[in-house]
């Protein structure tokens, strides 16, 4: 705990209205720029990254950005596209163009009905927040068994780890399929206490994201989990 | 206002200049904070303040209903005041009324006036502000804390608002008004205040004041705001520094 005392300070975080920067650097995500002077537009953790300066939103509902991958739930069905929640501030519609399948019209309802998750990809976003999706690539399907839990969007990049590792990590350790969705849903699929065990991790991480050392309370978690199931 | 007059012998401000809760002039009630006190909100804030209890919740960005309240270039900051029946000594008769419409227009404006809304075209983002104990100055209380809870819930803003009223009892002019000080004063001047830009978000006046009066107070009730804005800072600091199982106390002026 001493040690995360001390860590606390390099990590500062920042409040809508605080001063970033005077000059030199260019605004980041998270800030806004007024005469000159750059502040923060956001409640996250500051980061200076060579030339820019930005703030990490420490909590936040999920934007969508292009080629974002992302996990929806079928609410609607129309005659040729069903409406898809992605946890966006606005339902996207999913056309039958943007399928795997050849889609007869008015018989969308055979493929996929409301209640039904599917994984997606953003292909596009336009100026009025409305978003385009499709399933037309590689690995995107019906997530079909498994559940779907749902995090603080602001978490995923810890989920994920850097380059991946906290997600090899929870697969490994879990023999689960695990597919993290960018809008805060991830899917989790395997046998039930494996599931569970993900699950608990996948908590731990959403409750301690901002905290560090976090690698190593997961990695205890799962070591102990591992030890108490055998 | 009106009701029974202030009993003979009993006087707002005492010879010593001390107010009925030993308070002098220019100085607040105790003022706590804590944000993210609700958890199935997007944001959220819990207030004391004095003997005022106040919760604001944030949802949103979220499509905005009714449809046709939508405006496709900016997202809308609608707030909903409202006080509990049990908020005050007679039962309030519950839903909206007069005062407390009046009261969630203008916070919505003031919040309007610090969010980003333009990020987010056609949504609503719905502040609810619920008055759990009302003693003098809600609207005050209201706003502090919603507009914690709207940096709590991740949205953009350009600074947080920070709000304090100042009034006039027995002719002299005080900071942050009891309740008794409101019922029995001359004015109340409850403020909004922008500390970074210098800028008003909300003034309202209830009550005759000299315009030097009026001057001195709201030279105080900005004064006050800039304290009231480092409790809002230090309450959503908080939330992420507070080690892990330890719960949130509130911290606070006074």
């Amino acid at each position: 705990m001493q040690q995360n005392d001390s860590r606390e300070n390099v990590r500062e975080i920042v409040v809508p209205g605080d001063l970033l920067s005077k000059s030199g650097l260019k605004a980041g995500p998270g800030t806004y720029v007024e005469s000159g002077h750059i502040y923060a537009a956001q409640l996250g953790i500051k980061t200076t990254r060579s030339d820019m300066v930005g703030v990490v939103p420490l909590s936040g509902q999920y934007i969508p950005m292009r080629g974002d991958m992302v996990i929806g739930k079928i609410v609607d069905m129309g005659a040729s596209n069903w409406y898809v929640d992605i946890n966006a501030a606005h339902q996207s519609s999913l056309h039958v163009n943007e399928v795997p399948w050849r889609v007869e019209f008015g018989e969308t309802g055979k493929f996929m009905t409301v209640g039904d998750l599917v994984s997606l990809k953003v292909v596009g976003v336009d100026e009025l927040g409305k978003v385009q999706i499709s399933m037309k690539e590689h690995g995107l399907r019906k997530l079909a068994g498994g559940v779907v839990i749902e995090v603080a969007p602001s978490k995923i990049p810890r989920v994920i780890g850097r380059n991946g590792s906290m997600i090899q990590m929870l697969k490994n350790a879990t023999s689960c399929r695990i597919y993290v969705g960018q809008n805060g849903r991830i899917w989790v699929d395997g046998d039930l206490d494996s599931m569970l065990k993900a699950i608990d991790a996948i908590k731990l991480i959403e409750a301690e994201a901002h905290s560090t050392g976090l690698t190593e309370k997961v990695e205890k978690l799962l070591g102990q989990k591992c030890g108490k199931g055998e | 206002m009106g009701g029974t007059p202030l009993p003979d012998g009993i006087k707002l401000i005492d010879e010593n200049g001390k107010r009925l809760d030993g308070r002098r002039p220019d100085e607040l009630r105790p003022l706590k904070i804590e944000a993210g006190a609700l958890k199935r909100a997007n944001g959220s804030a819990y207030l004391e303040w004095g003997n005022n209890k106040v919760m604001a919740a944030v949802y949103g960005p979220r499509e905005c209903h009714p449809r046709h309240m939508q405006d496709p270039t900016k997202a809308l900051v609608q707030c909903h005041y409202n006080m509990a029946s049990f908020s005050v000594d007679d039962r309030k008769r519950p839903g909206p009324d007069r005062r407390s419409q009046e009261i969630s227009k203008i916070t919505s404006e003031a919040l309007t006036h610090v969010v980003f809304t333009e990020y987010f075209p056609k949504t609503s983002i719905d502040v609810y502000i619920e008055v759990l104990q009302a003693n003098a100055g809600t609207r005050c209380a209201g706003l502090t804390a919603a507009s914690v809870a709207l940096a709590d819930a991740g949205i953009p803003m350009r600074d947080l608002v920070a709000s304090c009223a100042a009034g006039k009892i027995d002719d002299t002019v005080v900071l942050d008004l009891g309740k008794e000080e409101d019922n029995f004063g001359q004015a109340d001047i409850p403020v909004g205040y922008i500390p970074r830009d210098d800028e008003i978000v909300l003034l309202q006046m209830d009550g005759d004041l000299t315009a030097d009066q009026f001057k001195t107070g709201l030279n105080m009730a900005i004064e006050a705001c800039k304290k009231i804005y480092d409790v809002q800072r230090d309450a959503l600091k908080r939330k992420y520094t507070l080690p892990a199982g330890k719960t949130d106390e509130g911290g606070g002026v006074n």
